[in-house]
């Protein structure tokens, strides 16, 4: 569904991704660990259109992405939850969930859609006229899933959503992950520094250590991993 | 009591005009982080390209209000031309470098527009027809407005309605508040950027132009350098109101416009441009986001 290959992303001079290949299937839980600064975050801002690779071929079900501009590629079905949320803090609730489905027309299936992430998440329908920078960090995170939901992605990017929320918190958004994967097929691409959380939830994983990926296999095989249990699970 | 009224209408006409023009500013700056010192050159450029279609439609024996409409409708549609083209080749491809080479561009700009108009047009001041009729029943009104006045205060209510829907309630109203806030998060979720940018600058030179061509007709001349001055007090009223915000501009704009208005009629009017800045400082000292404005936050 997704191809990356030969991808080189600079800042500046400052090399973040090199030469990284990777495919995400269709129906899969992808996930992408690794340490602060590894460049995960680059790799889903490439694949967004947000930074440009210098190098290599980005491609969503065939069509070569490189070209496209940031909203085209919204429009193929990709959509994004950045790292930070990113909550449009002045907006309500129900307009940073407008947002989600700014490319859409078909308004019957957006109202589904807004059940549907009210089914997921109810507080958020009960803080639907509050202002986004009103909501706990949790409640920011669910708003900031809803909100690439209502885009209605084939494929959606997850940049770090456990990050300072608490454990309780983390539990119930990968819960609801998986089931968003099982219930819409929805293909997941997770990057996370969680990575035994991520890596309990996913199909498949790949490890990032400078910009390269150093190691790629099945998400119980990492799990049980010498190395990884060492980096990255703290075993 | 009646002197008061009239300075406090007076300065409500003022108000008006300041916020027609500070709309702009406050718009692109909420969008850009811009102040776009060429935006009175637009508000100039209105009341030219009004003068110049009232005086072909008055060969056409057409009445003033006909005129005033139509001038200003093609007048705000030349002007919303020169708001979007300029931000094409002035702004959009600096607006990944610094701050400063941005506001440099936009002083140039101003310059360039300015000399262009007093080259293509005159250096002189030139009479602006008076386009709105005398409305007869105001005579009868304790307080003295005049048509013009009339005209000025209902075309700015109607504009801050029809704009504060636009902003609140339709899809690219809430894709501009959106890329106000977060510009990268904006382009996430599908907004085209560049195309709310642009939309931005073509209204904020057509309600620019609006007031250009109304000011123009209650004041009877315009120069090419009627927009510099106007320029600045609306960029105070922005300020003032603070910056980035919508209803800020518009508050802001008619507290100087009373300000002036008042300070004029009480104190002495070779002092008004003195109120103008000094409440400007003054707010500035003690609230430095504006009446309205939201604390700087700096995104990480």
């Amino acid at each position: 569904m997704l191809e990356l290959k030969d991808v080189n992303t600079f800042y500046g001079s400052i090399q973040a991704l090199k030469s990284v290949s990777m495919s995400v299937q269709k129906g899969e839980i992808i996930t992408l660990i690794g340490a602060n600064g590894a460049g995960k975050s680059t790799t889903l801002m490439t694949i967004s259109g947000i930074v440009r690779p210098a190098s290599g071929v980005v491609a969503f079900e065939g069509q070569d992405l490189g070209a496209l501009e940031p909203d085209q590629i919204v429009a193929t079905g990709i959509c994004q939850v950045p790292e930070g949320r990113r909550i449009f803090p002045y907006l309500t609730v129900q307009e940073n969930l407008d947002l989600g489905a700014y490319l859409r027309r078909d308004n019957a299936e957006i109202h589904k859609d807004l059940d549907y992430v009210f089914t997921l998440f109810p507080i958020l329908s009960q803080r639907r006229h509050q202002a986004g920078g009103t909501l706990s960090g949790g409640e920011q995170q669910m708003l900031a899933i809803s909100r690439a939901l209502m885009a209605r992605p084939r494929l959606l990017l997850l940049d770090e959503p456990s990050l300072g929320l608490a454990p309780l918190i983390v539990q119930q958004i990968f819960e609801i992950l998986t089931q968003i994967n099982r219930e819409n097929g929805t293909t997941i691409f997770l990057v996370e520094q969680n990575a035994y959380m991520a890596l309990r939830i996913a199909h498949r994983g790949y490890v990032m250590e400078n910009g390269v990926i150093v190691l790629a296999d099945a998400a119980s095989a990492l799990l049980e991993n010498d190395e990884v249990k060492s980096a990255y699970l703290g075993v | 009591m009646n002197y008061f009224l009239n300075l406090v209408i007076g300065g409500l006409t003022r108000g008006s005009i300041y916020a027609l023009l500070a709309l702009g500013y406050t718009m692109v700056y909420g969008i850009i982080e811009l102040i776009n010192f060429a935006h009175g050159e637009i508000y100039m450029i209105g009341a030219f390209t009004a003068l110049i279609v009232a005086l072909a439609l008055s060969f056409l024996g057409l009445d003033g209000i006909s005129i005033l409409v139509i001038a200003s409708l093609i007048a705000m549609v030349y002007s919303a031309a020169y708001g979007f083209t300029m931000e094409k080749i002035a702004y959009k491809p600096v607006r990944n470098s610094l701050r400063l080479s941005a506001l440099i561009s936009a002083i140039g700009m101003s310059l360039f527009l300015q000399n262009y108009v007093r080259l293509a047009q005159t250096s002189n001041f030139v009479p602006f027809p008076t386009l709105i009729p005398e409305m007869q029943f105001l005579q009868t009104l304790p307080v003295r407005i005049n048509s013009a006045q009339v005209v000025i205060l209902t075309t700015t209510a109607i504009v801050m309605v029809a704009l504060t829907f636009l902003i609140k309630f339709t899809r690219i109203g809430k894709s501009m508040r959106a890329a106000s806030q977060d510009k990268t998060m904006a382009m996430l979720l599908g907004v085209n950027v560049n195309r709310v940018i642009s939309v931005t600058f073509v209204i904020g030179s057509a309600t620019a132009a609006l007031g250009g061509v109304l000011i123009s007709s209650f004041t009877g001349q315009i120069n090419f350098y009627i927009g510099f001055m106007a320029g600045i007090k609306a960029f105070v009223a922005a300020v003032l109101g603070g910056i980035g915000s919508i209803p800020g501009a518009v508050l802001g704009s008619f507290v100087l416009g009373l300000t002036e208005s008042l300070g004029a009629g009480y104190i002495s009017s070779d002092y008004e441009d003195v109120f103008a800045f000094a409440i400007l400082i003054i707010i500035l000292i003690l609230k430095p986001s504006g009446l309205l404005g939201r604390p700087e936050n700096k995104k990480v």
